[in-house]
C-alpha cells in the first residue's frame, strides 16, 4: 500500500523508492518563516507564475480543452492534455490574470459553476483514458455572486470533490498560490497534495473570516494570523504532504526556476503513484482524508472487555486447557 | 397613563411573533405545531432533538458517538479562545457539538440519521461534525442502511481552519463509497444551510428535499457583499428559488417529512429486486 505523505522517508526505509531530493517535508527544514500576512501577499502577488505560465514551462504540447458542454467556457479554470516528461497527462487549474484586464477576463481566478463542471468533465476524461491527473489550485474562492448561486455553485463544487474522491487514476495536486476554501478543494482531492513554499490554503479568505468574526474586512491581517494558512502551517497540520521550494525572492522573481522545481516534484510523485494499483490508490486516498480531524472521545477508548465468568477459568484452574 | 410603561401583553416566554405574518403565537401551541406558524405556515428553526423526535419511529433512535468533543488544533482566538466558545455553546445547548448521530427507523426503514443543530455555533462543521457524519456513512455502508442527513449550518467552522475544510473531503469520500455500493442517501436541507455544508454533503443526496422558505446559499450575505459589493434581492436563495433553478427534488412541509422520506426509502427497497441495500 502507498504510504501517505509523499512517502519519501517511509518508503525509503523499506528500501523501495528513492527519496524526494527537492521537497520540503518538514517545516523545521525552513530557515525563516514568512509572517502569515507576508505569505498572503506573496501568494497573491500578481507577478507570481499562474497556472498557464507553469503549464507552459513544465509540460510539452499542451492543448487546452474548453467548455463544460452545458453552459459556457469559464476562463477562470483552464485544462487540457499535455505531456509531462514524455508521458501524456490531463492538467486542470484555476487561472488568475497577470494584469487588470486579464484578471477581469479571468474573473480574478474565481470560477463559476460551469468552470467546475468543465473540471469534472476533464477529470472523467483522465479516468476514461487512464491518464494521470495534475491540478493547480490558485483561487481566492469560488465566485460568490448571484449568477453563481443561480447555476448551482455549491452543487458544482460538491460534485467536483465527489468525482475526485473515487477517480480511478493517480491525482497530484499543487496549491500554486491561493487556495481559497471550497472553491480550491474542488480541485484539491488527490493522492499527493503539494503546495508551493509561499502558497496559502484556508477554509475562508482572511477578508471573509474578518467580515464574519470581526465584522470588518479590514481585520484581514489578524484573521490571517489566526487561521494558520501558510505553507509551513499546512505541512504541520498534514493538510499538504510537502512544499515545493521557491527561488529565494519568491516564485514571482524567477518563473523558470519555479517551473523547474514543480516539474521535478511532479515527475517524482507520478513515478511513485503509477506503481500503485488503482484499488490501493483509492483506499489510500480515502485514508488520507479520513484521518483529518481534531477531537477527543472520552469514555469509549478505555472500555475494558467484559470480565470472563468464573467457570471459564475452571479448566485452567484444574490444570486442563480444553481449547 | 401617558407616562407609564404599557403592560406587556405578550411576554416572550409565553408568546412568539411570527416574522412572516406578524401573528402572535402562543408558544405551547407553536411547539405542538412543530414550530410552524399556525396561520401562515412559516417554518421556525427546530432543535436537533425535536427534529429527531419528529422524524423517526417512536423509540427507535439509538445515539452514536455522543461523547465526541472538539479539539483546538490551531489555538484559535478571535474575540475569545475557541475552547471557551465551545464550552459556552455546550452549556447553552446541552449538546457536545453541532450534530447528533444515531441509528433509527423511519416508517419501518432502518436508517443512519445525522441531524445538525444551528443553535450550536451556527451549526458549523468542524472535526466533530465531520467525524460523526463520516462514521454514520461508514455504518450505513457496513449495515447497508440508508443514510439521512438533516442540514442546518452556516458552513465550515472557521476556528478549525483548513482542518474544517478537510472535513468536506472526508465526508464526501465516505458518501462516494456509499453511492458506489448503491445505498441511498437522502439530504434534507433546513433553514439555513450555506457554505461548505451546502458545497459538500447537503448537495449530494440521491434525493434532496428542503423545508419551505429555508435559506440555502453557497455564500453568506456578508461574504458576498464584502467580496462582490452587490446587494442581493430579498428572497434570493430560498428553497422555492432553488426548486425553480433545479437544485432540489421537492419542498416538503415539516409535518410531512417523515412520511415522505419513508415513502422514498420503501420505494428504493421495493424497486431493487436483488435487495442490494436491504437488510
Amino acid at each position: 500500500m502507498l504510504d501517505r505523505i509523499v512517502g519519501a522517508k517511509k518508503l525509503e526505509a523499506n528500501g523501495h523508492l528513492p527519496a524526494d531530493a527537492d521537497l520540503i517535508t518538514d517545516s523545521a527544514q525552513l530557515a525563516a518563516r514568512a509572517t502569515p500576512w507576508e505569505a498572503v501577499q506573496a501568494a497573491r502577488n500578481i507577478k507570481r507564475p499562474h497556472t498557464l505560465d507553469v503549464v507552459a514551462r513544465v509540460f510539452d504540447h499542451f492543448q487546452e480543452l474548453h467548455g463544460d458542454r452545458g453552459f459556457r467556457d469559464d476562463p477562470a479554470i483552464v485544462g487540457g492534455i499535455a505531456e509531462l516528461d514524455g508521458r501524456p497527462v490531463v492538467v486542470v487549474g484555476e487561472q488568475k490574470g497577470a494584469s487588470t484586464e486579464e484578471n477581469i477576463h479571468r474573473n480574478f481566478g474565481m470560477p463559476h459553476p460551469e468552470g467546475y463542471r468543465k473540471a469534472i468533465r476533464l477529470y472523467r476524461l483522465a479516468e476514461k483514458f487512464h491518464l494521470p491527473l495534475i491540478t493547480f489550485v490558485d483561487t481566492p474562492g469560488a465566485y460568490p455572486g448571484p449568477e453563481g448561486e443561480e447555476r448551482g455553485q455549491a452543487e458544482a463544487i460538491a460534485r467536483a470533490i465527489f468525482t475526485m474522491t473515487r477517480l480511478q487514476t493517480p491525482i497530484v495536486v499543487v496549491i500554486l498560490g491561493e487556495g481559497g476554501s471550497g472553491g480550491a478543494l474542488a480541485l484539491a482531492i488527490g493522492d499527493v497534495v503539494l503546495a508551493m513554499q509561499n502558497a496559502i490554503y484556508s477554509v475562508i479568505s482572511p477578508e471573509g473570516s474578518a467580515a464574519i468574526l470581526w465584522r470588518s474586512p479590514a481585520e484581514a491581517e489578524r484573521a490571517a494570523k489566526a487561521m494558520r494558512l501558510a505553507g509551513p502551517d499546512l505541512l504541520d497540520l498534514g493538510v499538504v504532504d510537502a512544499l515545493i521550494p521557491e527561488p529565494s525572492g519568491g516564485a514571482h522573481t524567477d518563473h523558470e526556476a519555479t517551473a523547474k522545481a514543480v516539474k521535478t516534484a511532479l515527475v517524482a510523485q507520478l513515478a511513485k503513484l503509477e506503481r500503485v494499483a488503482i484499488p490501493d490508490l483509492l483506499s489510500s486516498r480515502y485514508e488520507r482524508f479520513r484521518a483529518f480531524g481534531a477531537f477527543a472521545e472520552p469514555g469509549t477508548a478505555v472500555a475494558p472487555p467484559p470480565a470472563a465468568p468464573w467457570w471459564r477459568k475452571l479448566p485452567k484452574m484444574l490444570g486442563r486447557d480444553r481449547t | 397613563m401617558p407616562f407609564g410603561r404599557k403592560p406587556n401583553e405578550f411576554p416572550s416566554h409565553l408568546w412568539t411573533q411570527c416574522p412572516s405574518c406578524n401573528e402572535m403565537l402562543f408558544n405551547k401551541q407553536l411547539a405542538r405545531n412543530l414550530n410552524v406558524c399556525t396561520k401562515c405556515e412559516h417554518h421556525f428553526r427546530l432543535g436537533a432533538r425535536e427534529r429527531i423526535e419528529l422524524l423517526v419511529d417512536k423509540g427507535s433512535f439509538h445515539e452514536h458517538d455522543a461523547s465526541l468533543t472538539s479539539g483546538d488544533p490551531l489555538g484559535f482566538i478571535d474575540s475569545k479562545p475557541y475552547p471557551e466558545r465551545i464550552a459556552a455553546a455546550q452549556t447553552k445547548s446541552g449538546e457536545k457539538d453541532a450534530a447528533i448521530a444515531g441509528s433509527a427507523a423511519i416508517g419501518g426503514n432502518p436508517v443512519e440519521l445525522v441531524v445538525m443543530d444551528f443553535e450550536f455555533m451556527g451549526g458549523s462543521m468542524g472535526s466533530v461534525v465531520g467525524e460523526k457524519i463520516t462514521r454514520a456513512a461508514e455504518r450505513a455502508l457496513a449495515e447497508r442502511r440508508a443514510l439521512v442527513i438533516v442540514s442546518a449550518s452556516g458552513g465550515a467552522r472557521m476556528q478549525e481552519g483548513t482542518l474544517a475544510l478537510m472535513q468536506m473531503g472526508k465526508i464526501v469520500s465516505a458518501l462516494a463509497r456509499l453511492d458506489e455500493a448503491g445505498v441511498p442517501f437522502v439530504s434534507v436541507i433546513t433553514d439555513p444551510t450555506t457554505g461548505g455544508v451546502l458545497a459538500s454533503y447537503a448537495s449530494l443526496g440521491d434525493l434532496i428535499v428542503a423545508e419551505p422558505g429555508a435559506l440555502i446559499r453557497f455564500s453568506g450575505e456578508r461574504v458576498t457583499s464584502g467580496t462582490v459589493g452587490e446587494k442581493l434581492p430579498v428572497g434570493f436563495g430560498r428553497s422555492e428559488f432553488l426548486l425553480e433553478k433545479g437544485f432540489l427534488d421537492q419542498i416538503v412541509p415539516r409535518g410531512q417529512l417523515r412520511e415522505r422520506i419513508a415513502y422514498f426509502l420503501t420505494s428504493f427497497r421495493a424497486a431493487s429486486q436483488d435487495m442490494r441495500w436491504s437488510l
